[in-house]
Protein backbone atom coordinates (compact mmCIF):
# COMPACT_ATOMS: atom_id res chain seq x y z
CA UNK A 1 0.00 0.00 0.00
CA UNK A 2 2.71 2.44 0.91
CA UNK A 3 4.26 2.44 -2.51
CA UNK A 4 1.01 3.25 -4.23
CA UNK A 5 1.19 6.95 -4.87
CA UNK A 6 4.84 7.58 -5.31
CA UNK A 7 6.50 10.92 -5.46
CA UNK A 8 6.80 12.74 -8.74
CA UNK A 9 3.46 11.50 -9.79
CA UNK A 10 4.26 8.01 -11.10
CA UNK A 11 1.65 5.51 -10.16
CA UNK A 12 3.31 2.22 -9.35
CA UNK A 13 0.27 0.08 -9.24
CA UNK A 14 1.65 -3.21 -10.52
CA UNK A 15 1.33 -5.06 -7.23
CA UNK A 16 -1.86 -3.41 -5.98
CA UNK A 17 -5.49 -4.15 -6.73
CA UNK A 18 -7.50 -2.08 -9.16
CA UNK A 19 -9.12 -0.31 -6.23
CA UNK A 20 -5.77 0.69 -4.79
CA UNK A 21 -4.66 1.98 -8.12
CA UNK A 22 -7.76 4.07 -8.44
CA UNK A 23 -7.22 5.51 -5.01
CA UNK A 24 -3.63 6.36 -5.82
CA UNK A 25 -4.73 8.05 -9.00
CA UNK A 26 -7.28 10.10 -7.09
CA UNK A 27 -4.62 11.17 -4.61
CA UNK A 28 -2.32 12.09 -7.44
CA UNK A 29 -5.00 14.10 -9.21
CA UNK A 30 -5.96 15.76 -5.97
CA UNK A 31 -2.41 16.86 -5.25
CA UNK A 32 -1.56 17.91 -8.78
CA UNK A 33 -4.74 19.55 -9.88
CA UNK A 34 -7.63 19.92 -7.51
CA UNK A 35 -5.60 21.33 -4.64
CA UNK A 36 -4.23 24.24 -6.65
CA UNK A 37 -7.54 24.84 -8.31
CA UNK A 38 -9.26 24.78 -4.94
CA UNK A 39 -6.93 27.37 -3.44
CA UNK A 40 -7.29 29.87 -6.28
CA UNK A 41 -11.05 29.32 -6.44
CA UNK A 42 -11.28 30.02 -2.72
CA UNK A 43 -9.25 33.22 -3.15
CA UNK A 44 -11.48 34.34 -6.01
CA UNK A 45 -14.67 33.57 -4.11
CA UNK A 46 -13.31 35.31 -1.04
CA UNK A 47 -12.86 38.57 -2.97
CA UNK A 48 -16.35 38.35 -4.40
CA UNK A 49 -17.87 37.58 -1.00
CA UNK A 50 -15.90 40.42 0.59
CA UNK A 51 -17.07 42.93 -2.01
CA UNK A 52 -20.67 41.85 -1.74
CA UNK A 53 -20.45 41.83 2.06
CA UNK A 54 -19.10 45.39 2.17
CA UNK A 55 -21.80 46.48 -0.23
CA UNK A 56 -24.54 44.85 1.82
CA UNK A 57 -23.11 46.25 5.06
CA UNK A 58 -22.99 49.75 3.57
CA UNK A 59 -26.54 49.47 2.32
CA UNK A 60 -27.80 48.33 5.72
CA UNK A 61 -25.91 51.02 7.61
CA UNK A 62 -26.30 53.74 5.02
CA UNK A 63 -30.06 53.45 4.69
CA UNK A 64 -30.60 53.81 8.46
CA UNK A 65 -30.88 57.56 8.04
CA UNK A 66 -33.93 57.07 5.86
CA UNK A 67 -35.52 54.03 7.52
CA UNK A 68 -34.70 54.38 11.21
CA UNK A 69 -34.64 58.18 11.43
CA UNK A 70 -37.16 58.88 8.66
CA UNK A 71 -35.23 61.54 6.81
CA UNK A 72 -35.94 61.90 3.12
CA UNK A 73 -33.36 61.17 0.46
CA UNK A 74 -34.04 64.62 -0.96
CA UNK A 75 -33.14 66.21 2.37
CA UNK A 76 -29.89 64.26 2.48
CA UNK A 77 -28.92 65.18 -1.07
CA UNK A 78 -30.17 68.75 -1.38
CA UNK A 79 -30.31 70.32 2.08
CA UNK A 80 -27.32 72.07 3.57
CA UNK A 81 -28.60 71.83 7.13
CA UNK A 82 -26.13 69.43 8.70
CA UNK A 83 -26.98 69.14 12.39
CA UNK A 84 -27.58 65.48 13.18
CA UNK A 85 -28.10 64.62 16.83
CA UNK A 86 -25.07 62.81 18.07
CA UNK A 87 -26.40 60.41 20.69
CA UNK A 88 -27.36 56.75 20.60
CA UNK A 89 -31.10 57.39 20.55
CA UNK A 90 -31.78 61.07 19.89
CA UNK A 91 -33.19 62.23 16.58
CA UNK A 92 -34.69 65.24 14.88
CA UNK A 93 -31.56 66.99 13.63
CA UNK A 94 -30.77 67.87 10.02
CA UNK A 95 -28.85 65.48 7.81
CA UNK A 96 -28.40 67.65 4.70
CA UNK A 97 -25.10 66.64 3.12
CA UNK A 98 -25.34 69.01 0.15
CA UNK A 99 -22.32 71.04 1.26
CA UNK A 100 -20.15 67.93 1.31
CA UNK A 101 -21.53 66.63 -1.95
CA UNK A 102 -20.96 69.96 -3.68
CA UNK A 103 -17.48 70.11 -2.14
CA UNK A 104 -16.65 66.69 -3.54
CA UNK A 105 -18.04 67.52 -6.97
CA UNK A 106 -16.26 70.87 -7.15
CA UNK A 107 -12.85 69.67 -6.00
CA UNK A 108 -12.97 66.62 -8.25
CA UNK A 109 -14.20 68.60 -11.23
CA UNK A 110 -11.46 71.13 -10.72
CA UNK A 111 -8.87 68.38 -10.32
CA UNK A 112 -10.02 66.81 -13.56
CA UNK A 113 -9.88 70.15 -15.33
CA UNK A 114 -6.26 70.57 -14.29
CA UNK A 115 -5.09 66.99 -14.54
CA UNK A 116 -6.77 65.53 -17.62
CA UNK A 117 -5.24 67.79 -20.30
CA UNK A 118 -1.78 67.63 -18.70
CA UNK A 119 -1.99 63.87 -18.24
CA UNK A 120 -3.14 63.21 -21.80
CA UNK A 121 -0.43 65.54 -23.07
CA UNK A 122 2.16 63.72 -20.98
CA UNK A 123 0.90 60.37 -22.24
CA UNK A 124 1.22 61.53 -25.85
CA UNK A 125 4.70 62.87 -25.13
CA UNK A 126 5.97 59.67 -23.56
CA UNK A 127 4.52 57.37 -26.21
CA UNK A 128 4.56 59.29 -29.48
CA UNK A 129 7.08 62.10 -29.20
CA UNK A 130 9.86 60.64 -27.07
CA UNK A 131 9.17 56.93 -26.60
CA UNK A 132 12.76 56.01 -25.67
CA UNK A 133 13.15 58.85 -23.26
CA UNK A 134 9.63 58.24 -22.07
CA UNK A 135 10.29 54.67 -21.13
CA UNK A 136 13.59 55.37 -19.41
CA UNK A 137 12.69 58.48 -17.44
CA UNK A 138 9.01 59.20 -17.61
CA UNK A 139 7.61 55.79 -16.77
CA UNK A 140 9.69 55.35 -13.57
CA UNK A 141 8.95 58.94 -12.55
CA UNK A 142 5.25 58.31 -12.87
CA UNK A 143 5.44 55.04 -10.98
CA UNK A 144 7.18 56.85 -8.12
CA UNK A 145 4.50 59.50 -8.34
CA UNK A 146 1.79 56.87 -7.78
CA UNK A 147 3.67 55.47 -4.81
CA UNK A 148 3.88 58.70 -2.79
CA UNK A 149 1.52 58.42 0.20
CA UNK A 150 -1.40 60.82 0.19
CA UNK A 151 -0.42 62.32 3.55
CA UNK A 152 2.76 63.55 1.89
CA UNK A 153 0.80 65.21 -0.90
CA UNK A 154 -1.46 66.76 1.69
CA UNK A 155 1.42 68.01 3.79
CA UNK A 156 3.20 69.53 0.79
CA UNK A 157 -0.09 71.15 -0.17
CA UNK A 158 -0.42 72.52 3.31
CA UNK A 159 3.11 73.90 3.42
CA UNK A 160 3.50 75.18 -0.12
CA UNK A 161 0.13 75.54 -1.79
CA UNK A 162 -2.03 76.99 0.98
CA UNK A 163 0.37 79.86 1.83
CA UNK A 164 0.92 80.56 -1.88
CA UNK A 165 -2.80 80.85 -2.53
CA UNK A 166 -3.11 83.08 0.55
CA UNK A 167 -0.32 85.35 -0.68
CA UNK A 168 -1.26 85.47 -4.34
CA UNK A 169 -5.03 85.78 -4.07
CA UNK A 170 -5.30 87.20 -0.53
CA UNK A 171 -7.89 84.55 0.14
CA UNK A 172 -9.91 84.44 3.32
CA UNK A 173 -9.19 81.51 5.62
CA UNK A 174 -5.51 81.79 4.73
CA UNK A 175 -5.52 79.86 1.50
CA UNK A 176 -7.48 76.79 2.61
CA UNK A 177 -9.73 76.44 -0.40
CA UNK A 178 -11.42 74.46 -3.12
CA UNK A 179 -8.56 75.55 -5.36
CA UNK A 180 -5.93 74.06 -3.03
CA UNK A 181 -7.86 70.79 -2.79
CA UNK A 182 -8.37 70.71 -6.56
CA UNK A 183 -4.66 71.18 -7.22
CA UNK A 184 -3.61 68.54 -4.68
CA UNK A 185 -6.10 66.09 -6.17
CA UNK A 186 -4.99 66.97 -9.69
CA UNK A 187 -1.40 66.12 -8.81
CA UNK A 188 -2.56 62.86 -7.23
CA UNK A 189 -4.67 61.65 -10.16
CA UNK A 190 -2.25 62.85 -12.83
CA UNK A 191 -0.20 59.62 -12.82
CA UNK A 192 -3.30 57.42 -12.90
CA UNK A 193 -4.66 59.12 -16.00
CA UNK A 194 -1.23 59.30 -17.64
CA UNK A 195 -0.49 55.61 -17.14
CA UNK A 196 -3.83 54.36 -18.44
CA UNK A 197 -3.85 56.84 -21.33
CA UNK A 198 -0.28 55.92 -22.31
CA UNK A 199 -1.22 52.23 -22.36
CA UNK A 200 -4.21 53.02 -24.56
CA UNK A 201 -2.07 55.05 -26.97
CA UNK A 202 0.59 52.35 -27.11
CA UNK A 203 -2.02 49.78 -28.05
CA UNK A 204 -2.98 51.68 -31.21
CA UNK A 205 -1.60 49.47 -33.99
CA UNK A 206 1.36 50.89 -35.87
CA UNK A 207 -0.25 50.30 -39.26
CA UNK A 208 -2.73 53.09 -38.56
CA UNK A 209 0.18 55.48 -38.08
CA UNK A 210 1.92 54.18 -41.21
CA UNK A 211 -1.25 54.59 -43.23
CA UNK A 212 -1.63 58.17 -42.06
CA UNK A 213 2.03 59.03 -42.72
CA UNK A 214 1.68 57.45 -46.15
CA UNK A 215 -1.04 59.97 -46.99
CA UNK A 216 1.27 62.87 -46.18
CA UNK A 217 0.30 63.54 -42.55
CA UNK A 218 2.57 65.44 -40.23
CA UNK A 219 3.31 63.81 -36.89
CA UNK A 220 0.85 66.07 -35.15
CA UNK A 221 -1.88 65.19 -37.64
CA UNK A 222 -1.19 61.50 -37.04
CA UNK A 223 -1.50 62.05 -33.29
CA UNK A 224 -4.64 64.11 -33.14
CA UNK A 225 -6.53 62.74 -36.13
CA UNK A 226 -5.66 59.05 -35.86
CA UNK A 227 -3.94 58.03 -32.62
CA UNK A 228 -6.05 59.98 -30.13
CA UNK A 229 -9.41 59.07 -31.70
CA UNK A 230 -8.34 55.41 -31.90
CA UNK A 231 -7.40 55.39 -28.23
CA UNK A 232 -10.19 57.59 -26.88
CA UNK A 233 -11.95 54.74 -25.09
CA UNK A 234 -8.82 53.88 -23.14
CA UNK A 235 -8.07 57.52 -22.42
CA UNK A 236 -11.61 58.03 -21.14
CA UNK A 237 -11.19 54.98 -18.92
CA UNK A 238 -8.08 56.60 -17.46
CA UNK A 239 -9.93 59.84 -16.85
CA UNK A 240 -12.78 58.06 -15.07
CA UNK A 241 -10.35 56.01 -12.97
CA UNK A 242 -8.65 59.27 -12.01
CA UNK A 243 -11.99 60.80 -11.13
CA UNK A 244 -12.87 57.78 -9.01
CA UNK A 245 -9.58 58.10 -7.17
CA UNK A 246 -10.19 61.81 -6.61
CA UNK A 247 -13.63 61.10 -5.16
CA UNK A 248 -12.24 58.56 -2.76
CA UNK A 249 -9.29 60.59 -1.51
CA UNK A 250 -9.79 61.85 2.05
CA UNK A 251 -6.60 62.67 3.87
CA UNK A 252 -4.83 65.01 1.48
CA UNK A 253 -8.04 66.92 0.77
CA UNK A 254 -8.91 67.19 4.45
CA UNK A 255 -5.57 68.88 5.08
CA UNK A 256 -6.09 71.74 2.62
CA UNK A 257 -9.84 72.24 2.14
CA UNK A 258 -10.45 74.20 5.33
CA UNK A 259 -13.32 71.99 6.59
CA UNK A 260 -16.02 74.62 7.00
CA UNK A 261 -19.70 73.77 6.93
CA UNK A 262 -20.76 76.19 4.21
CA UNK A 263 -21.04 76.23 0.45
CA UNK A 264 -18.00 77.74 -1.20
CA UNK A 265 -18.63 81.15 -2.74
CA UNK A 266 -15.67 80.88 -5.09
CA UNK A 267 -12.86 78.44 -5.75
CA UNK A 268 -10.83 80.46 -3.28
CA UNK A 269 -13.17 79.86 -0.37
CA UNK A 270 -12.92 76.89 1.98
CA UNK A 271 -15.54 74.17 2.21
CA UNK A 272 -15.65 70.47 3.00
CA UNK A 273 -16.24 67.25 1.13
CA UNK A 274 -17.72 63.80 1.74
CA UNK A 275 -14.55 61.94 2.53
CA UNK A 276 -13.05 64.57 4.80
CA UNK A 277 -16.35 64.92 6.69
CA UNK A 278 -16.60 61.18 7.24
CA UNK A 279 -12.98 60.93 8.32
CA UNK A 280 -13.30 63.82 10.75
CA UNK A 281 -16.42 62.65 12.58
CA UNK A 282 -16.66 58.89 12.22
CA UNK A 283 -14.68 58.12 15.35
CA UNK A 284 -16.60 60.53 17.55
CA UNK A 285 -20.18 59.73 16.69
CA UNK A 286 -22.25 57.46 18.89
CA UNK A 287 -22.71 54.10 17.19
CA UNK A 288 -26.18 53.73 15.70
CA UNK A 289 -27.14 57.36 16.37
CA UNK A 290 -28.43 59.85 13.86
CA UNK A 291 -25.05 61.46 13.21
CA UNK A 292 -23.41 58.08 12.85
CA UNK A 293 -26.06 56.88 10.42
CA UNK A 294 -25.84 60.08 8.39
CA UNK A 295 -22.09 59.50 8.00
CA UNK A 296 -22.79 55.96 6.86
CA UNK A 297 -25.21 57.36 4.30
CA UNK A 298 -22.38 59.50 2.94
CA UNK A 299 -20.17 56.43 2.79
CA UNK A 300 -22.90 54.63 0.89
CA UNK A 301 -23.13 57.58 -1.49
CA UNK A 302 -19.37 57.39 -2.16
CA UNK A 303 -19.73 53.67 -2.78
CA UNK A 304 -22.56 54.27 -5.24
CA UNK A 305 -20.56 56.97 -7.02
CA UNK A 306 -17.61 54.65 -7.52
CA UNK A 307 -19.98 51.88 -8.68
CA UNK A 308 -21.38 54.37 -11.14
CA UNK A 309 -17.90 55.17 -12.48
CA UNK A 310 -17.10 51.49 -12.91
CA UNK A 311 -20.39 50.91 -14.70
CA UNK A 312 -19.64 53.91 -16.90
CA UNK A 313 -16.26 52.48 -17.89
CA UNK A 314 -17.87 49.17 -18.82
CA UNK A 315 -20.59 50.93 -20.75
CA UNK A 316 -18.10 53.00 -22.75
CA UNK A 317 -15.92 49.99 -23.50
CA UNK A 318 -18.85 47.85 -24.59
CA UNK A 319 -20.23 50.59 -26.75
CA UNK A 320 -16.94 51.19 -28.53
CA UNK A 321 -16.44 47.45 -29.04
CA UNK A 322 -19.91 47.28 -30.58
CA UNK A 323 -19.22 50.34 -32.73
CA UNK A 324 -16.10 48.70 -34.16
CA UNK A 325 -18.03 45.60 -35.13
CA UNK A 326 -20.88 47.43 -36.81
CA UNK B 1 28.88 49.62 -60.05
CA UNK B 2 29.07 46.12 -61.40
CA UNK B 3 25.38 45.55 -61.58
CA UNK B 4 24.32 43.95 -64.78
CA UNK B 5 21.17 45.01 -66.46
CA UNK B 6 19.95 48.26 -65.07
CA UNK B 7 18.63 50.98 -67.23
CA UNK B 8 20.59 49.90 -70.29
CA UNK B 9 18.24 47.00 -70.76
CA UNK B 10 15.10 48.99 -70.82
CA UNK B 11 14.18 50.77 -73.96
CA UNK B 12 15.33 54.33 -73.86
CA UNK B 13 12.47 56.61 -73.00
CA UNK B 14 12.12 60.31 -73.40
CA UNK B 15 12.95 62.04 -70.16
CA UNK B 16 9.52 63.64 -70.36
CA UNK B 17 7.92 60.24 -69.82
CA UNK B 18 10.16 59.46 -66.90
CA UNK B 19 8.59 59.66 -63.53
CA UNK B 20 11.11 58.45 -61.03
CA UNK B 21 14.82 58.18 -61.55
CA UNK B 22 17.00 56.38 -59.04
CA UNK B 23 20.75 56.86 -59.19
CA UNK B 24 23.27 54.79 -57.30
CA UNK B 25 21.01 54.33 -54.28
CA UNK B 26 22.49 52.70 -51.19
CA UNK B 27 20.56 52.03 -48.00
CA UNK B 28 21.93 50.87 -44.67
CA UNK B 29 20.06 49.58 -41.63
CA UNK B 30 22.76 50.33 -39.06
CA UNK B 31 25.64 48.15 -40.27
CA UNK B 32 23.52 46.15 -42.69
CA UNK B 33 23.87 47.15 -46.31
CA UNK B 34 20.32 46.54 -47.53
CA UNK B 35 20.35 48.20 -50.94
CA UNK B 36 23.52 48.20 -53.01
CA UNK B 37 23.78 50.82 -55.69
CA UNK B 38 20.38 50.72 -57.34
CA UNK B 39 19.95 52.50 -60.67
CA UNK B 40 16.49 52.51 -62.08
CA UNK B 41 14.18 54.60 -64.20
CA UNK B 42 10.47 54.22 -63.63
CA UNK B 43 8.33 55.39 -66.56
CA UNK B 44 5.13 57.33 -66.23
CA UNK B 45 1.67 55.74 -66.56
CA UNK B 46 2.99 52.22 -66.45
CA UNK B 47 3.02 49.49 -63.87
CA UNK B 48 6.46 48.55 -62.65
CA UNK B 49 6.72 45.36 -60.63
CA UNK B 50 9.46 44.60 -58.13
CA UNK B 51 10.05 40.90 -57.62
CA UNK B 52 12.56 38.80 -55.74
CA UNK B 53 12.81 36.44 -52.79
CA UNK B 54 12.02 37.53 -49.23
CA UNK B 55 14.61 39.87 -47.78
CA UNK B 56 15.96 40.89 -51.19
CA UNK B 57 15.26 44.56 -50.52
CA UNK B 58 12.29 45.07 -52.84
CA UNK B 59 10.01 46.44 -50.11
CA UNK B 60 12.83 48.51 -48.67
CA UNK B 61 13.45 49.96 -52.09
CA UNK B 62 9.75 50.75 -52.53
CA UNK B 63 9.75 52.66 -49.25
CA UNK B 64 12.68 54.80 -50.35
CA UNK B 65 10.44 56.19 -53.09
CA UNK B 66 8.14 57.97 -50.63
CA UNK B 67 10.62 58.18 -47.76
CA UNK B 68 8.66 55.89 -45.45
CA UNK B 69 12.10 54.67 -44.38
CA UNK B 70 12.58 58.02 -42.68
CA UNK B 71 10.21 56.78 -39.97
CA UNK B 72 12.47 53.90 -39.05
CA UNK B 73 15.49 54.29 -36.87
CA UNK B 74 19.05 53.71 -37.99
CA UNK B 75 18.33 53.99 -41.70
CA UNK B 76 20.95 55.77 -43.78
CA UNK B 77 20.51 56.51 -47.45
CA UNK B 78 23.06 57.50 -50.10
CA UNK B 79 22.47 58.29 -53.75
CA UNK B 80 19.78 60.18 -55.50
CA UNK B 81 16.09 59.69 -56.19
CA UNK B 82 14.30 62.22 -58.35
CA UNK B 83 10.58 62.62 -58.95
CA UNK B 84 9.99 64.48 -62.23
CA UNK B 85 13.44 65.95 -61.88
CA UNK B 86 13.28 67.02 -58.23
CA UNK B 87 15.58 65.32 -55.74
CA UNK B 88 13.17 63.88 -53.17
CA UNK B 89 15.77 63.63 -50.40
CA UNK B 90 17.38 67.04 -50.79
CA UNK B 91 14.86 69.35 -52.37
CA UNK B 92 11.54 68.05 -51.13
CA UNK B 93 9.76 67.79 -47.80
CA UNK B 94 8.85 64.19 -46.89
CA UNK B 95 5.27 65.22 -46.05
CA UNK B 96 4.87 66.93 -49.45
CA UNK B 97 6.45 63.92 -51.17
CA UNK B 98 4.01 61.45 -49.60
CA UNK B 99 1.09 63.46 -50.91
CA UNK B 100 2.53 63.02 -54.40
CA UNK B 101 3.65 59.43 -53.92
CA UNK B 102 0.90 57.50 -52.15
CA UNK B 103 1.22 54.07 -50.63
CA UNK B 104 -0.94 50.97 -50.26
CA UNK B 105 0.26 48.50 -47.67
CA UNK B 106 0.47 44.73 -47.48
CA UNK B 107 -2.11 44.48 -44.72
CA UNK B 108 -5.27 46.48 -45.49
CA UNK B 109 -5.13 49.24 -42.90
CA UNK B 110 -8.27 51.39 -42.99
CA UNK B 111 -8.53 53.75 -40.05
CA UNK B 112 -11.04 52.88 -37.34
CA UNK B 113 -13.44 55.43 -38.78
CA UNK B 114 -16.31 55.36 -41.22
CA UNK B 115 -15.79 54.58 -44.90
CA UNK B 116 -16.43 58.24 -45.69
CA UNK B 117 -13.96 59.54 -43.11
CA UNK B 118 -11.29 57.14 -44.35
CA UNK B 119 -11.45 58.57 -47.83
CA UNK B 120 -11.93 62.15 -46.61
CA UNK B 121 -8.87 61.90 -44.35
CA UNK B 122 -6.35 62.95 -46.99
CA UNK B 123 -8.35 65.92 -48.32
CA UNK B 124 -9.05 67.02 -44.75
CA UNK B 125 -5.38 67.15 -43.77
CA UNK B 126 -4.85 69.21 -46.88
CA UNK B 127 -7.32 71.74 -45.55
CA UNK B 128 -10.41 70.77 -47.52
CA UNK B 129 -13.37 71.00 -45.13
CA UNK B 130 -16.34 71.97 -47.29
CA UNK B 131 -18.87 69.18 -47.14
CA UNK B 132 -19.87 69.40 -50.79
CA UNK B 133 -16.28 69.28 -51.92
CA UNK B 134 -15.50 66.33 -49.65
CA UNK B 135 -18.63 64.48 -50.84
CA UNK B 136 -17.47 64.88 -54.39
CA UNK B 137 -13.93 63.68 -53.66
CA UNK B 138 -15.18 60.69 -51.68
CA UNK B 139 -17.52 59.60 -54.44
CA UNK B 140 -14.95 60.12 -57.18
CA UNK B 141 -12.25 58.24 -55.29
CA UNK B 142 -14.51 55.31 -54.45
CA UNK B 143 -15.65 55.14 -58.07
CA UNK B 144 -12.06 55.17 -59.26
CA UNK B 145 -11.32 52.34 -56.86
CA UNK B 146 -14.33 50.47 -58.29
CA UNK B 147 -15.96 50.12 -54.92
CA UNK B 148 -18.56 52.91 -54.98
CA UNK B 149 -21.48 50.61 -55.81
CA UNK B 150 -20.60 48.26 -52.98
CA UNK B 151 -20.11 50.96 -50.37
CA UNK B 152 -22.41 53.82 -51.31
CA UNK B 153 -25.07 52.62 -48.87
CA UNK B 154 -22.69 52.20 -45.98
CA UNK B 155 -20.52 55.29 -46.23
CA UNK B 156 -21.10 56.16 -42.59
CA UNK B 157 -20.47 52.72 -41.14
CA UNK B 158 -17.13 51.61 -39.75
CA UNK B 159 -14.57 50.60 -42.35
CA UNK B 160 -13.43 47.80 -40.06
CA UNK B 161 -16.61 45.88 -40.86
CA UNK B 162 -15.63 45.45 -44.52
CA UNK B 163 -14.06 42.31 -45.97
CA UNK B 164 -10.31 42.26 -46.49
CA UNK B 165 -10.63 42.85 -50.23
CA UNK B 166 -13.04 45.74 -49.74
CA UNK B 167 -10.74 47.21 -47.09
CA UNK B 168 -7.82 47.10 -49.49
CA UNK B 169 -9.79 48.80 -52.27
CA UNK B 170 -10.93 51.37 -49.73
CA UNK B 171 -7.27 51.97 -48.87
CA UNK B 172 -6.59 52.49 -52.56
CA UNK B 173 -9.50 54.95 -52.74
CA UNK B 174 -8.09 56.70 -49.68
CA UNK B 175 -4.79 57.07 -51.49
CA UNK B 176 -6.48 58.29 -54.68
CA UNK B 177 -8.35 60.99 -52.77
CA UNK B 178 -5.05 62.80 -52.23
CA UNK B 179 -4.53 62.81 -56.03
CA UNK B 180 -0.99 61.49 -56.04
CA UNK B 181 1.16 61.09 -59.14
CA UNK B 182 2.57 57.74 -58.13
CA UNK B 183 1.01 54.88 -56.17
CA UNK B 184 3.30 52.45 -54.39
CA UNK B 185 1.80 49.08 -53.57
CA UNK B 186 3.59 46.82 -51.13
CA UNK B 187 2.31 43.28 -51.79
CA UNK B 188 -1.25 44.62 -51.79
CA UNK B 189 -2.89 41.25 -52.42
CA UNK B 190 -0.84 38.92 -50.25
CA UNK B 191 -3.45 38.97 -47.49
CA UNK B 192 -6.40 38.54 -49.86
CA UNK B 193 -8.35 35.70 -51.46
CA UNK B 194 -8.07 35.00 -55.22
CA UNK B 195 -11.23 36.88 -56.21
CA UNK B 196 -10.25 39.99 -54.26
CA UNK B 197 -6.77 39.68 -55.71
CA UNK B 198 -8.00 39.70 -59.30
CA UNK B 199 -10.17 42.74 -58.54
CA UNK B 200 -7.18 44.64 -57.21
CA UNK B 201 -5.17 43.61 -60.27
CA UNK B 202 -7.91 44.85 -62.62
CA UNK B 203 -8.04 48.03 -60.65
CA UNK B 204 -4.28 48.56 -60.88
CA UNK B 205 -4.41 48.13 -64.66
CA UNK B 206 -7.27 50.60 -64.83
CA UNK B 207 -5.47 53.15 -62.72
CA UNK B 208 -2.29 53.24 -64.76
CA UNK B 209 -4.03 55.51 -67.25
CA UNK B 210 -3.82 58.26 -64.69
CA UNK B 211 -1.16 57.13 -62.29
CA UNK B 212 2.28 55.62 -62.25
CA UNK B 213 2.22 52.42 -60.24
CA UNK B 214 5.09 50.60 -58.57
CA UNK B 215 4.08 47.28 -57.08
CA UNK B 216 6.05 44.86 -54.94
CA UNK B 217 4.90 41.30 -55.33
CA UNK B 218 6.13 37.89 -54.32
CA UNK B 219 3.85 36.45 -56.96
CA UNK B 220 5.53 36.18 -60.36
CA UNK B 221 2.27 35.40 -62.14
CA UNK B 222 0.92 38.64 -60.80
CA UNK B 223 3.95 40.55 -62.06
CA UNK B 224 3.66 39.03 -65.52
CA UNK B 225 -0.12 39.53 -65.62
CA UNK B 226 -0.28 43.20 -64.78
CA UNK B 227 3.08 44.92 -65.11
CA UNK B 228 4.77 46.65 -68.02
CA UNK B 229 8.23 46.56 -66.50
CA UNK B 230 9.71 44.16 -63.99
CA UNK B 231 12.73 44.55 -61.75
CA UNK B 232 14.31 41.52 -60.14
CA UNK B 233 16.05 42.10 -56.83
CA UNK B 234 18.39 39.72 -55.06
CA UNK B 235 20.32 40.33 -51.84
CA UNK B 236 19.95 44.08 -52.07
CA UNK B 237 20.99 44.32 -55.70
CA UNK B 238 18.93 45.06 -58.77
CA UNK B 239 19.84 42.07 -60.90
CA UNK B 240 17.75 42.75 -63.93
CA UNK B 241 15.24 45.35 -65.06
CA UNK B 242 13.39 45.08 -68.32
CA UNK B 243 10.08 45.06 -70.09
CA UNK B 244 8.01 42.44 -68.35
CA UNK B 245 7.49 40.20 -71.37
CA UNK B 246 11.23 40.25 -72.11
CA UNK B 247 12.29 39.60 -68.54
CA UNK B 248 10.00 36.61 -68.27
CA UNK B 249 10.65 35.18 -71.73
CA UNK B 250 14.34 35.82 -72.29
CA UNK B 251 15.95 36.77 -68.99
CA UNK B 252 19.40 38.20 -69.49
CA UNK B 253 20.81 37.03 -66.18
CA UNK B 254 21.18 33.44 -65.06
CA UNK B 255 19.95 34.35 -61.57
CA UNK B 256 16.78 35.89 -62.96
CA UNK B 257 16.16 32.78 -64.98
CA UNK B 258 16.72 30.58 -61.94
CA UNK B 259 14.28 32.64 -59.92
CA UNK B 260 11.48 32.91 -62.46
CA UNK B 261 11.70 29.23 -63.30
CA UNK B 262 11.37 28.46 -59.63
CA UNK B 263 14.82 27.06 -59.00
CA UNK B 264 15.14 29.08 -55.80
CA UNK B 265 13.32 31.63 -53.75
Amino acid sequence: MSNMAADGGTVQGKTGTAKDREKALRMYKFRKEYLGRGVVTACGLFIIILTVAIGVFLIIRGTGTFTKFHHSVAEFLFSSNWSPVDSATGSGGGVGAAVYIVGSLLTCGLALLFAAPCAIGAAVFMTEIAPKWGEKLFQPAIEIFVGIPSVVYGWIGLTVLVPSIRDVFHARMGGYSVLAAGIVLAVMIFPTITTVAADAIRSVPDYYRKGAYGLGSTRWQVIYRIVLPASKTGILTGVILGLARAFGEALAVAMVIGKTRAFPTSILSPTNNLTAAIAADMGNSANGGEANMALWSMALLLFLISMFFIALIHFIENRSAAALKA
Amino acid sequence: MTISGTSENIEQKNTADLCIKVENLHLYYGQFHALKGINMEIPEHEITALIGPSGCGKSTFLKTLNRMNDLEEGVRIEGKVTLNGTDIYRDMDAIELRKRVGMVFQQPNPFPKSVYENVAYGPRINGINRKSELDEIVERSLRQAAIWDELKDRLYKSALGLSGGQQQRLCIARTLAVEPEVILMDEPTSALDPISTSRIEDLAMDLKKDYTIVIVTHNMQQASRISDNTAFFLLGELIEYNKTEKLFSIPADKRTEDYITGRFG
